[in-house]
């Protein structure tokens, strides 16, 4: 057996895997869900209940799509121009650690000069962070896979040596936990008592600018190119090294705003579980996204959906939590099947 | 001593078409026992597709393979294995994490008993490496050798199979010379032990060196089959680069002033790639040069310097009048060199970008195509297909993606892409290789074209009829140095032959500056 390439794939070719994959995960899920001593024709009813059953269920759907919009469009960014940043869980903590050093007492300004400052700082405090893996990569060639995901684990115990030492909370009962960020660093809600902050609006806006600058800027342009050839980018006089530096510093500046969204938005201070693998799952939403800046919406509400919905029916089946991390890992291995098959068929010789 | 009606491998009318090209026509080839066989051509002429067919990973259109009196089916990749064929590619086909002896018997033994019989085929490797003066330790690991020494593992794995027939791929493309003068030792020590051998390259001196015969292959056509003892290079050089039809008349050029020019220029050797030496070139307006050459002579290093892929390590770069302190393919866009990749798949084209996508690669961060960082696509789809109509791509419009064009349409693009502003200096690099006749015209007719409105074109061909039918002024490159530039007309395709063999450099040394031979 072999792949052969479809040069023009027809629509049902694109379409059809596609749902394939989407009736087999539900499929599988429910097969797993049974094993774990569900009834499995009520499950995918429990999920989609538990994810948007309700105003409070949806919310919650939506709040923690966020962080996940802003890692994916990290990694969505990074991985078109074939630059590969694992490390979207530094980026995003250092985004929040920006956010707690300026925003709990060190400038006392108004929301409207505070939010756009700590923003800005979060973008840069991610932007360095990659900075240094890809200069590392463009001056001397070294893997930034291997940096980026390292990095991670540097950057955790950093955080964690910050929360016991000169950040910890003097009023947290020693907990290792940062101060809270002053009223006036808190994103508002969208509408007044539902519990959907603007980091949400943020997430969307920032989605459309990066589809705008992917289709529409020069820079886009020439991240697109570096990313299919680089060889032919290289031979028409396109930087390659100067459109990679900067990929980098758009991706891990859109994974810090993750960190200062969750921070300004949901938690208001700063601890060691902030983010529950958003870095990671941001691969998983970009993927399943196909890279595409507006996809990425789509695909983090998804992702966000099962592990909102799968959480609440794990409570209401009396199954484990983990049913959602299997569900998710079950519906991008079936996805990236099948986007293969709608780009090859295989053939038997 | 040879036995002359000994035939261990026949090839017989063997044909194969990929579209509309015939990448092997009719092709007729005998091995005698003992016997070495040179299959020389250049890139694309159909070796490779040859090899390939007797492998079974393609299946002929027409003609048969026979191994010792068998025919092979067709299609089928171990049959010739199996007959006792084995095969040396130019990239190797090792385990770097397994060692040697593991490597050699991989395919051959079940692993299971490995272990047991692991001492007698150590002894049996070691016999044969001294008998064919291969050396190479069975329990080195195959990642921490060099790559002579990995060839000889190869050659050691085809060997330990018994093989009868010995096929070697452009064996010293990755050799040093030393390394080479080994392979050769070895190579006779096998003929003197009856083994056959097919020695496919495009090196005349090897080729004269080490076999009997030679086949020539040109374009998928055996065009002659000759005994070493009744030839020299020369003549071998001619045969390979097809110099039979008459140049058309164009006539020469008056040359204009110098537009662009290397002054004593050195780049390092990469990897098997010679670099130049001292090469002196002016290019001028108005004026086709030809660059004729055996491949891999230089012609990549000069092509990259002059498109602005690579600074000399030393010399000059002049453009106009001014010298050139920096050097980049930016900057040779924008000094208005077009340039017309060797390689149109992979770096003159982003296969999964569309033909507008690529019609903009060199210009897109300049107006009209880009105003302060934002792209101004319907500028650029307009232009394209000005593109389109003006240089008769054919193809469904701007928004295909470009990998679905054929060659020749892919080229035309390049060249409008390259030639709309109306470059002053133009730098062909293999231009017409893998086109059919008809694009192969156009393109010849868009070089002589900008020549004619007064631009410098500089022509890199393997095909020296191509040189011989266009360029005012020729040059010879071999070794990486440049021969004097000899005017049209004045140089038979066998004189030609000469110095492409690398002959006549010295006489030039001592003479200086550029002479007209007559």
């Amino acid at each position: 057996m072999r792949l052969e390439p479809i040069t023009n794939p027809s629509l049902a070719r694109s379409l059809g895997p596609p749902a394939v994959a989407v009736v087999a995960t539900i499929v599988i899920a429910s097969l797993l869900a049974m094993v774990a001593g569900a009834n499995p024709f009520s499950v995918l009813g429990l999920i989609i209940k538990g994810a948007f059953g309700s105003q409070f269920a949806a919310l919650e759907t939506l709040n923690r799509a966020t962080p996940l919009i802003f890692t994916g469009l990290a990694i969505a960014v990074a991985f078109k121009a074939k630059f590969w940043n694992i490390g979207a869980e530094a980026q995003l903590y250092a985004g929040a650690l920006i956010t707690v050093v300026l925003g709990t007492g060190a400038l006392p300004w108004s929301s409207v000069a505070l939010i756009p400052t700590l923003m800005v700082g979060a973008v840069i405090a991610g932007a360095v962070v990659l900075l240094v893996p890809a200069i590392l990569k463009t001056r001397f060639g070294v893997d930034e896979v291997v940096t980026t995901l390292l990095f991670n684990f540097i950057f955790l115990l950093f955080i964690s040596m910050l929360l016991e030492g000169p950040l910890k909370d003097p009023m947290g009962m020693g907990w290792p936990k940062s101060a809270r960020v002053l009223s006036e660093a808190r994103l508002p809600r969208i509408v007044d008592g539902l519990r959907l902050h603007w980091g949400f609006g943020l997430a969307i806006l920032c989605a459309v600018v990066v589809w705008l600058v992917q289709t529409r800027s020069t820079l886009g342009y020439e991240m697109r190119a570096v990313g299919l050839n680089r060889e032919a980018a290289a031979f028409a006089g396109i930087p390659v090294n100067t459109v990679l530096v900067k990929t980098a510093l758009l991706s891990g500046g859109l994974a810090a705003l993750a960190g200062f969204s969750e921070v300004a938005g949901l938690k208001g201070s700063l601890t060691l579980d902030l983010s529950p693998g958003f870095g990671y799952t941001g691969i998983i939403v970009a993927m399943l996204a196909l890279l595409n800046p507006l996809g990425v919406i789509v695909s983090a509400l998804f992702v966000a959906g099962i592990f909102v919905g799968a959480d609440s029916m794990s409570r209401a089946a009396g199954v484990p939590t983990y049913l959602a991390d299997m569900m998710l890992a079950t519906s991008l291995l079936l996805m990236v099947l099948a986007i293969m098959l709608t780009r090859f068929r295989v053939v038997r010789d | 001593m040879k036995h002359a009606s000994d035939v261990v491998l026949r090839l017989d009318a063997i044909t194969k078409r990929f579209g509309k090209l015939v990448a092997n026509d009719a092709i007729s080839l005998s091995l005698r026992r003992g016997e070495v066989v040179a299959l020389l051509g250049e890139n694309g002429a159909g070796k490779t597709t040859l090899m390939n067919i007797l492998f079974g990973q393609y299946t002929a259109d027409a003609g048969s393979v026979e191994v010792f009196g068998q025919t092979l089916p067709p299609g089928n990749s171990r049959a010739a294995l199996d007959a006792g064929v084995g095969m040396v590619h130019q990239h190797f086909t090792l385990a770097d994490n397994l060692t040697v002896l593991e490597n050699i018997t991989l395919g051959v033994q079940s692993l299971l008993g490995l272990r047991v019989k692991k001492a007698e085929t150590s002894l049996k490797i070691r016999e044969l490496s001294d008998e064919f003066r291969l050396k190479v330790d069975p329990d080195a690991r195959v990642g921490s050798l060099s790559v002579g020494e990995r060839q000889r593992v190869e050659i050691l794995k085809a060997l330990y199979r018994d093989v009868e027939i010995l096929i070697l791929d452009e064996p010293t493309a990755v050799l040093t010379p030393q390394e080479a003068d080994d392979l050769f030792a070895t190579l006779r020590i096998a003929i003197a032990n009856g083994l056959s051998i097919i020695f496919i390259s495009h090196k005349l001196h090897e080729v004269m060196a080490i076999s009997d015969r030679v086949a020539v292959l040109r374009h998928g056509k055996l065009v002659a089959e000759v005994d070493v003892a009744d030839t020299d290079k020369t003549a071998l050089s001619g045969l390979m680069m097809g110099v039979e039809a008459k140049a058309p008349d164009i006539a020469v050029a008056k040359p204009g002033k110098t537009l662009f020019s290397l002054q004593k220029v050195c780049t390092p050797n990469i990897k098997s790639m010679p670099g130049l030496r001292d090469v002196t070139l002016e290019l001028k307006a108005g004026q086709i040069i030809g660059l004729a050459g055996v491949s891999g002579n230089g012609q990549a290093a000069l092509a990259d310097v002059v498109g602005g892929m690579r600074m000399p390590s030393q010399g000059v770069l002049m453009l106009g009048g001014e010298t050139l302190a920096q050097w980049s393919p930016r900057k040779a866009v924008q000094s208005g060199i077009a340039r017309i990749p060797e390689d149109r798949h992979k770096t003159g084209t982003i296969a999964d970008f569309d033909l507008t996508e690529n019609a903009i690669l060199e210009g897109y961060n300049s107006t009209p195509f880009s105003r302060s960082g934002w792209m101004n696509w319907s500028k650029a789809r307009r232009f394209t297909s000005d593109i389109i109509d003006k240089y008769d791509v054919r193809c469904p419009g701007p928004d295909t993606r470009i990998r679905l064009l054929s060659g020749g349409n892919m080229q035309k693009l390049i060249l409008g892409r390259v030639l709309e502003a109306e470059p002053q200096i133009v730098l062909a690099n293999q231009p017409v290789r893998g086109l059919d006749i008809g694009a192969v015209n156009y393109v010849h007719g868009q070089l002589l074209a900008a020549r004619d409105r007064g631009a410098a074109v500089l022509l890199i061909s393997e095909d020296l009829y191509e040189i011989m039918g266009l360029s005012d002024v020729i040059h010879v490159i071999a070794g990486g140095r440049l021969s004097p530039g000899f005017v049209r007309g004045s140089m038979t395709p066998s004189q030609l032959g000469i110095w492409m063999a690398g002959q006549g450099f010295e006489q030039s040394d001592l003479d200086g500056e550029v002479a007209h031979a007559s």
